[in-house]
């Protein structure tokens, strides 16, 4: 990077086949999770509620990880960067965990029980 | 020439080092999105405690009928696509707009390696098609809030209301608005303006920055500075709203 800037030269670099197949690569990979995703919402019976949602989290944390590990390129980034962006998502975890759990309290005493 | 000196030391912060091998505008972009993606998750966990407080539909999905005593199926509210009246193409628009996010994203990774390469003609390709799906995205969202708004002439017999300063029995609600609304509890109904609408307001305001930086390419401000990490910058804020998008398509539709 420094030595194109030092050299001072407005000459445009031929782009890399390699780099733009892995983007078209990337791009297909999340098209198809998302197509996918309309499949299993449709084709798969209704009372499969919960194996649907998991399905679908799972889905969703594969198109997240392409988006930030390759779009973003978190993923070539140094490991400290990758982890302080990673890890404070934890905290969110917790919170799903405790309003969900919140959350069905609220009805349960609602319901009078 | 007179930037050549600058050039080489612009990599480095002012302590002369470089903390994660990030520049500074890099760093601190990655670090307004952790908080960023706190407050989305803020709006979704609330959206997931708020709906595990209501009562779900428990019936067949084809007997489905809009009533404020249950929270509403997604795909059951929003079956709706423009210039198709009345048929029922369930969750099919807003799976166009999450496609056309996605393929905007990916215009903006070409823009960013067109960057890399000082190719001041690709990257303004790449930052129109970006802006051109961005816009896009907009339009469909202001389409589907209108048609939410407005709801289907059925309506549905809410109970009783608050309407016009008096209180009404029986009142037949037709669309939505941040009091009541024809689909369901009138939490469902703030729960869609208020996270699709936080949402659409990141889109939005990340269009203007595609918007500056492109006309900043085309200026050739870019160029005679020597790189175009600016494209870099603004592409991490464009991928997060698309990331934001797929959680928001997953917790708030598909769900």
């Amino acid at each position: 990077m420094e030595t194109t800037n030092t050299q001072h030269t407005t000459e445009v670099i031929p782009a890399d086949k390699e780099k733009i197949k892995q983007i078209i690569k990337v791009a297909v990979i999340l098209g198809i999770v998302t197509a996918l995703e309309f499949a299993v919402a449709f084709l798969m019976p209704h009372d499969m509620h919960t194996i649907k949602v998991a399905i679908f989290i799972g889905m969703t944390i594969v198109k997240a990880g392409y988006i930030v590990g390759e779009f973003m390129h978190l993923s070539h980034e140094v490991k400290s960067l990758l982890w302080s962006i990673i890890l404070p998502m934890v905290f969110i975890l917790w919170l799903i965990v405790a309003m969900l759990y919140e959350g069905n309290s609220v009805l349960e005493s609602n319901m009078g029980y | 020439m007179a930037n050549s000196a600058a050039s080489v030391v612009k990599n480095l912060w002012n302590g002369g080092v470089e903390p994660m091998k990030a520049s500074y505008g890099k760093l601190m972009m990655w670090f307004f999105l952790v908080s960023d993606a706190f407050t989305f998750s803020g709006l979704l966990v609330a959206y997931g405690m708020v709906r595990s407080a209501h009562t779900a539909y428990s019936g067949a999905p084809k007997d489905f009928v809009f009533s404020s005593e249950y929270w509403p199926i997604p795909e059951k509210v929003f079956e709706a696509v423009p210039f198709l009246h009345g048929i029922s193409l369930p969750l099919v628009f807003v799976g166009i707009m999450t496609f056309i996010l996605i393929l905007s994203s990916v215009t903006m990774v070409l823009a960013v390696e067109a960057g890399h390469r000082r190719d001041k003609k690709s990257v303004e390709k790449w930052m129109l098609w970006t802006i051109v799906g961005g816009l896009t995205f907009l339009g469909c969202q202001a389409w589907e809030w209108t048609h939410f708004i407005v709801g289907t002439e059925e309506g549905t017999i809410i109970g009783r209301a608050f309407i016009d300063g008096e209180w009404v029995e029986g009142f037949k609600m037709i669309g939505a608005n941040l009091t009541y609304n024809q689909y369901g509890p009138p939490d469902f109904a703030a729960f869609f303006f208020f996270i699709t609408g936080f949402h659409g307001f990141h889109v939005f305001s990340g269009v203007v920055f595609n918007f500056l930086v492109y006309y900043r390419t085309v200026t050739g401000m870019y160029e005679r500075r020597g790189h175009y990490e600016m494209v870099e910058k603004v592409g991490l804020y464009w991928h997060f709203v698309d990331l934001v998008w797929v959680f928001v398509f997953t917790f708030f539709y598909l769900v």
